[in-house]
C-alpha cells in the first residue's frame, strides 16, 4: 500500500463519518425538544456536512470523483462511516450521548491532524478544531447536566452508554495502512487516538455520575470502515440520495 | 497603476451577505490579492465556518463587484484555508460594523474558548456584563444566543473560533 492510497483510506472514513453523522443530526431540525436544541443540532448538522465536503474536495484532488458524485452515488457498503454515526437518532438521549462520544473523538482526531505531514489535511483540520470545539461544548454540558439531574436522566444516560459503549468503541476500528500512517506522520493511529479518547471521556463521564462499563466486556463493534453497516444505513442514503437519483443535474 | 491595496480598498464595498454592515475586508477574509498580467486580478478568500452556505456567494460577489472596473482584467477567486480563519482577525472597524448590526463582536484573543469565556459576552445595547448565554448555536453557524440581564434585551453575539 502507498502513501496514497494510505491517505485517501484515512480521508473517506473521515468524510463519510462527518456527512451520515451531519444527516442525522439534521434530522432533529424541527423536532428538537427544546427551540435552542432544536437550533444546536442542526447547526452542528451544518457544520459536519460542510466540512465533509471540503475533505470530499481532498478526495477530488487525489483523483476521486467529484464531492457529489462521491455523496451521492455510492451504495451502503461503499461507504467507510463507523456504525455509531449511522444509527437512527432514536429518544433524545442517545442522540446526546453518541453526540458526545462522537464529537470528543473528532476533536482529539482533528486535533492532532493539525500537526499532520500532509498539509492540505492540516490547513483543513485546524479550521475544523475551532469549530468542533463548541460541539464537545455542548454535548459535555448536557451530559453533565442528566447525568447529574434526575433519577430518571441519570438511569436514561447510564441506559445508553451502556447499551452502546462497544458500537463507540467502534470507530477507532484500525485500519490497513496505520503504520504507514503513523510513520510517515500523517496520523497518529486509531490506537493512540482511542487512547486519548479514553482520558478525555472516562473523566468527563465519571464526573457527571456516569459509568463506562468494565474493561473486560468491552468489544469494539467493528465493520463500517470496510463497508460492513446495520441495516440502517441504506434508508438512509436513500433518503439522503432522493433528489439526486431523480435529477443528477439538478441546482439549488 | 493597480495595486493590491487600491483593489483591497475597493473590496470594502463588497459586505457579508448576512451581516450587511461589516465588508468582506473588515471580516479578515481575504488573504490574498494578486495582480497578474494585462491587470488580471486573482483573489484569495478563506472560510469563516467549513460549512458557511454564503462561501459560494461571497466568491461570486467579489467577481460581479470587480467586474465593473473597466480597467481590471479577468477575475478570478478561489477559496483557501492556507490561513486559517479566526475572529482576531476581524479589524477594529470590523467589531464596529457587528455591534452596528446589534451582534456582540466575538472577544479577542479566543484560542481558549469555554463555557465561561462565553458566558462573558457584553450586552451590544447596554454595554453591561450582567448578561446569560442561552446557547452557543444561533441562527447562523457563527452566532450565539444571549440574555442581557440589565436592559433586559436578548441578543446575539458573534462566537469567537
Amino acid at each position: 500500500m502507498n502513501n496514497i492510497t494510505a491517505l485517501k483510506e484515512l480521508l473517506y472514513k473521515i468524510a463519510d463519518d462527518q456527512l451520515i453523522i451531519g444527516h442525522r443530526n439534521s434530522e432533529w431540525t424541527g423536532l428538537g425538544p427544546i427551540l435552542e436544541e432544536d437550533i444546536a443540532f442542526s447547526s452542528m448538522a451544518q457544520d459536519k456536512i460542510g466540512q465533509s465536503e471540503h475533505i470530499y474536495n481532498l478526495l477530488h484532488q487525489l483523483g476521486e470523483a467529484e464531492p457529489d458524485t462521491v455523496a451521492f452515488t455510492r451504495n451502503a457498503e461503499q461507504f467507510h462511516n463507523s456504525q455509531l454515526t449511522e444509527l437512527p437518532i432514536g429518544e433524545y438521549d442517545f442522540s446526546l450521548l453518541r453526540h458526545f462520544l462522537f464529537d470528543f473523538a473528532e476533536y482529539i482526531r482533528f486535533g492532532n491532524l493539525r500537526e499532520s505531514s500532509y498539509q492540505p489535511l492540516a490547513q483543513v483540520a485546524k479550521k475544523f478544531y475551532g469549530e468542533i470545539k463548541y460541539h464537545t461544548m455542548h454535548a459535555n454540558t448536557w451530559i453533565y447536566q442528566l447525568g447529574t439531574g434526575t433519577q430518571e436522566s441519570h438511569d436514561r444516560m447510564q441506559n445508553v452508554l451502556d447499551n452502546y459503549w462497544n458500537t463507540a468503541l467502534g470507530m477507532f476500528e484500525e485500519g490497513p495502512a496505520e503504520e504507514l500512517l503513523i510513520s510517515e506522520g500523517i496520523f497518529m493511529g486509531e490506537k493512540a487516538l482511542r487512547g486519548k479518547w479514553l482520558e478525555v471521556v472516562m473523566p468527563l463521564l465519571e464526573k457527571s455520575s456516569l459509568k463506562v462499563p468494565e474493561a473486560d466486556t468491552w468489544e469494539p463493534i467493528v465493520g463500517g470502515r470496510t463497508g460492513k453497516h446495520t441495516e440502517h444505513l441504506q434508508p438512509l442514503l436513500s433518503e439522503m440520495t432522493e433528489v439526486y437519483a431523480i435529477d443528477p443535474s439538478a441546482d439549488w | 497603476m493597480i495595486t493590491a491595496e487600491y483593489i483591497k480598498e475597493e473590496l470594502k464595498q463588497v459586505k457579508d451577505p448576512e451581516i450587511p454592515t461589516i465588508s468582506i475586508v473588515d471580516l479578515g477574509i481575504v488573504t490574498g490579492i494578486d495582480i497578474l498580467e494585462n491587470n488580471d486580478i486573482h483573489v484569495t478568500l478563506t472560510p469563516t465556518f467549513a460549512g458557511c452556505p454564503a462561501l459560494r456567494l461571497m466568491e461570486d460577489m467579489v467577481v460581479d463587484h470587480l467586474s465593473t472596473y473597466p480597467e481590471l482584467g479577468k477575475i478570478t477567486v478561489e477559496t483557501s484555508f492556507e490561513t486559517t480563519w479566526t475572529t482576531d482577525l476581524i479589524t477594529e472597524e470590523g467589531h464596529a460594523a457587528i455591534k452596528k448590526h446589534g451582534l456582540a463582536p466575538p472577544i479577542r484573543n479566543c484560542s481558549n474558548i469555554s463555557m465561561e469565556v462565553l458566558e462573558a459576552t457584553n450586552c451590544p445595547y447596554c454595554d453591561s456584563d450582567n448578561t446569560t448565554m442561552k446557547s452557543p448555536f444561533g441562527p447562523t453557524l457563527c452566532r450565539s444566543l444571549h440574555y442581557c440581564n440589565n436592559c433586559k434585551q436578548a441578543f446575539e453575539g458573534f462566537k469567537p473560533v
